[in-house]
């Protein structure tokens, strides 16, 4: 009843065609923005910020990165970690060595050369698939590993093998508290999510799309493979290497190898499987429901416990993680292949014909 | 030169046990065109269980001789692996069986996390140990030849042939049997299969079963040269490699893929690691399958994957 | 109304393609004029389709060369093959399932689609005026196969007969000279077949497309082809009118039968 199209007549196919046809998803949109501008900063706490919020919204954007590759073009990659460390690598070599260079510029550097590392693993893409493919993808994340290690260049020959960062600023404004950082990422993430957006819908998006469904069909319609599957690696691994960077110079401010580890490139596949390949939304809702699910088992699984009488230590708490992520994922890929998003869309759907059950 | 032949049997014992974690891969592909993730998160449930049992059995049911008790802990292991085999076949095979490769990869990472999660919950996360007499010290071979002789690791040596042993007796189980004639019937193709009368859910718990035992030596193995820990999951990410280099359609190519890979890990990391600061244990493997990739997908040994429109 | 049938504009010359042991194609040759419908018929298995997977490029033939439009190739390469003006649809149908009508379609404009890919990203001026264009454009094709009502919703949903036309839709888009059709007309009822017919012909007359044409119902091809190629176990038996190909003997042991 509150959720409806009726009325909302399209005279053009601009509007037809913009990112949020229907007036309540784009009144919905932009009060949940400003929501996060402007109200978050009051009602949550560093804590909470930097626990919870400022991890949420890098990692969103890695997933986004991934969702691209993998969700849109269906190419499977184990290697996002690389391609996140490439990012902070490259940005920290960028920030040290060159004297006086701005933040967004390091940042974009970082992603720019995680780009060319991600084309460079992409290549196998054009003669393999599925399974194989990831093999590749890991040959990359592997590789990274061991580069970041023992190559000392990378880290700036610093001692200790890690690299660190601080005294941000951007535009003028330090990036030191929380609630600085929180606003920072925020607004990267607002941006690339509207460029994301922008490209799925448009031409390179439908390539990219093309390739998923249906290589062979798409070669005759004259798309050119390579160039789908190249651009896709190429976006997803710029996009993944900015949130690297991020990653390492907002979230950690020092850190090692070890943070783009193979776990990390599973948990941001994981991220895309459950909110949902090949859509945005689907990103941002895999990386809230990844990040929150430790806490929340961290909270309630010693609650439940106790009221059985039973005390949950660490050990078990790990081993509970495991074993709840291990059946979601199960769990989602049998009931709903599409994930979170598609159980949004599907509950607005009935929210349209509410309060009518069909 | 006599190091660089005891790099190389160092290497080939190596590579072999990879081989045995590569089987497991290979089975469950062969059968049921699923790459199976979670065949490492196998190999530790089922030495976590072995562990864990042989530990067991003389606490609790008197029996003292060491012998007995592995015996018996193997075959209890072996019937965790069956129930672990059925439970995946009954919860999750079943109800993906039309789906894409890519969704089944997925489900079987999910299963990964699971298994670890569930096994470690059941037996506990320390470190255990396996102890079925393998011999510890090493022994000095071919004396006269080299000076001082060739250092041969015997524990390696009895991997290696009690991996030969398996082999063997997984190929006669495949030609000679029935079941095995089955299987290989429905790894050539599903539908035709089904359509004689071959029970495809039956058939899939019995090579997902297979396959549990396959990593039950495995962890076996590998749990009484390194112990038993969680590290042990993360053999799969080691011995995939392996499937790319020998075909992931092929039982010699599996074992022939280990021995090249364990060979090359060694020998490289001795020569070549030092130049490059060390530790290329780590994506060597990687690297060389990546370049498989690029000039020869199905590896040495596996068939040409065709696609049709 | 008669309708005016050019020179040659597809030479298909001793084409012959093997897949291991199994020859799919033997020394083939046809050609096709400007403007006709072209039918090219056969039992299961004469190598209808592999014929035009050859011709798209999506088939690499041992033997032979593929002439079009004046220029020869001993191998067609796919999206040169589509730039030139060939566009196809599939025997079993190769719709991008995850994307809806409108998304299926407008990637047969992909060809034509020249923004690049920051434009596009930003989406302003010249990548949304694009998108426009082509919108309008695909649209037209919309409304010429009657599918407005489905336009946003995902192909995977559509039954088999509105998928078939989505098809043709997403091949049309491409504006061909030349448009192979792999039995569009497969699994339909006669309603179904009618206006399939309808819009098969409608766009060789009114589009000027020259129609490559494999389909099993024989009235259908009798009806409105101009020219006919019979395939059998790879090599041809047929060339010629309707009537020609109608009492050629072998054809007819081959193939037709007995009268039905």
């Amino acid at each position: 009843m509150f959720y409806r199209e009726n009325g909302q007549f399209k005279t053009s196919y601009k509007a037809d065609q913009q990112i949020f046809p229907i007036a309540q998803d784009r009144w919905g949109v932009l009060i949940l923005i400003a929501f996060a501008f402007f109200a978050v900063p009051f009602l949550a706490d560093e804590y909470m910020m930097r626990a919870i919020l400022i991890p949420f919204l890098i990692l969103a954007l890695a997933a986004l990165g991934v969702n691209i590759l993998v969700g849109y073009c269906g190419q499977i990659s184990l290697g996002s970690g690389a391609f996140m460390a490439v990012g902070a690598y490259a940005a920290f070599n960028c920030w040290v060595r060159l004297e006086g260079i701005p933040l967004i510029a390091a940042l974009l550097v970082g992603g720019f050369f995680a780009t060319i590392v991600g084309i460079f693993f992409g290549i196998p893409s054009l003669r393999v698939k599925g399974l194989y493919l990831s093999v590749a993808t890991l040959a990359a994340q592997f590789f990274c590993d061991w580069a970041f290690l023992r190559i000392n260049w990378f880290t700036n020959n610093s001692a200790s093998g890690t690299a660190s960062v601080s005294n941000l600023t951007a535009f003028g404004f330090d990036i030191v508290t929380p609630l600085q950082k929180y606003i920072f990422c925020l607004s990267i993430l607002v941006v690339f999510g509207v460029l994301a957006k922008n490209l799925v819908r448009g031409a390179i998006g439908r390539e990219w799309m093309a390739i998923r469904d249906m290589d062979v069909a798409a070669a005759v319609i004259g798309i050119r493979p390579m160039y789908a599957k190249l651009s896709a690696f190429a976006v997803s691994s710029f996009i993944v290497g900015v949130a690297g960077a991020l990653w390492a110079f907002i979230h950690l401010g020092s850190w090692e190898p070890a943070a783009f580890s193979v776990d990390r490139s599973f948990q941001l596949l994981f991220m895309v499987i459950l909110g949902g390949m090949g859509s945005i939304m689907g990103s941002f809702f895999g990386a809230a429901f990844i990040v929150i699910l430790p806490i929340a088992i961290n909270i309630f699984l010693p609650l439940l416990g106790a009221l059985v009488g039973i005390e949950v230590g660490t050990a078990a708490l790990t081993h509970a993680e495991q074993i709840i992520f291990g059946a979601l994922i199960v769990w989602f890929l049998i009931v709903e292949p599409h994930g979170l998003a598609k159980l949004w869309s599907v509950g607005k759907q009935k929210m349209r014909v509410w309060p009518f059950p069909h | 030169m006599g190091f660089f032949l005891e790099t190389l049997i160092g290497g080939l014992m190596a590579g072999m046990l990879y081989s045995l974690v590569a089987l497991g891969f290979v089975l469950i592909y062969k059968a049921s065109g699923v790459f199976n993730f979670a065949q490492g998160a196998m190999v530790l449930f089922a030495a976590l269980a072995m562990a864990r049992f042989a530990e067991w059995i003389p606490l609790y049911a008197g029996i003292n001789s060491p012998v007995a008790a592995n015996l018996i802990a193997f075959v209890l292991a072996a019937g965790v692996m069956f129930i672990v085999a059925w439970v995946i076949e009954y919860l999750v095979l079943r109800h993906l069986v039309n789906q894409e490769g890519t969704t089944l990869l997925m489900a079987t990472l999910g299963i990964t996390y699971f298994l670890d999660g569930v096994g470690q919950s059941i037996f506990g996360s320390d470190i255990y140990k396996i102890d079925i007499g393998m011999p510890k010290e090493p022994l000095m071979v071919l004396q006269n030849a080299f000076e001082g002789g060739l250092m041969v690791n015997q524990e390696d040596m009895v991997a290696a042939a009690i991996a030969a042993f398996l082999v063997a007796a997984l190929s006669l189980f495949f030609q000679k049997t029935t079941t095995g004639r089955a299987l290989r019937a429905v790894a050539d193709d599903h539908q035709a299969a089904q359509s004689i009368g071959i029970p495809l859910n039956r058939i899939w718990v019995i090579v997902w079963c297979v396959a549990g035992i396959v990593a039950l030596v495995a962890g076996m193995i590998w749990g009484s040269k390194l112990g038993v820990q969680f590290s042990l999951s993360s053999i799969a990410l080691r011995a995939l490699p392996v499937v790319i280099l020998g075909g992931l359609t092929s039982v010699p190519g599996a074992i022939i893929g280990g021995l090249i890979i364990g060979v090359g890990e060694k020998l490289s990391e001795v020569f070549l690691g030092p130049y490059v600061g060390g530790g290329i244990e780590i994506w060597f493997a990687y690297v060389l399958a990546l370049g498989f990739l690029l000039v020869r997908p199905q590896g040495l040994f596996g068939e040409k994957i065709i696609d049709r429109v | 109304m008669t309708k005016k049938i050019g020179d040659v504009i597809l030479d298909v010359n001793n084409i012959s393609l093997r897949f291991g042991g199994v020859k799919a194609l033997t020394d083939i040759s046809f050609n096709v004029k400007e403007h006709e419908i072209r039918a090219i018929i056969g039992p299961n298995g004469a190598g209808k389709s592999s014929m035009l997977n050859c011709i798209n490029g999506v088939y690499t033939p041992q033997e032979g060369s593929i002439t079009f439009r004046g220029q020869t190739f001993d191998h067609m390469d796919s999206r040169q093959v589509a730039e030139m003006g060939v566009a196809r649809t599939f025997q079993n149908l190769a719709l991008f399932k995850g994307m809806s009508v409108i998304d299926n379609i407008m990637t047969g404009r992909n060809l034509r689609m020249k923004s690049n890919i920051f434009l596009q990203a930003l989406r302003i001026g010249p990548a949304e005026n694009e998108e426009i264009k082509h919108r309008a454009r695909v649209e037209e094709i919309i409304d010429f196969l009657e599918i407005q009502a489905f336009r946003k919703t995902p192909v995977g949903q559509l039954p088999y007969g509105l998928q078939k036309r989505v098809d043709l839709g997403r091949a049309l888009a491409m504006e061909p000279k030349v448009l192979l059709l792999d039995e569009p007309m497969a699994g339909m009822n006669v309603e179904e077949k009618q206006d399939m017919c309808r819009f098969i012909l409608d766009v060789n007359d009114e589009f000027g497309c020259t129609i490559v044409l494999i389909e099993h119902d024989m009235s259908v091809v009798m009806d409105i082809s101009d020219r006919v190629v019979v395939l059998d176990y790879g090599k041809k038996i047929g060339d010629g009118t309707p009537d020609e190909v109608r009492n050629n003997e072998e054809v007819i042991s081959a193939y037709l039968g007995t009268s039905h």
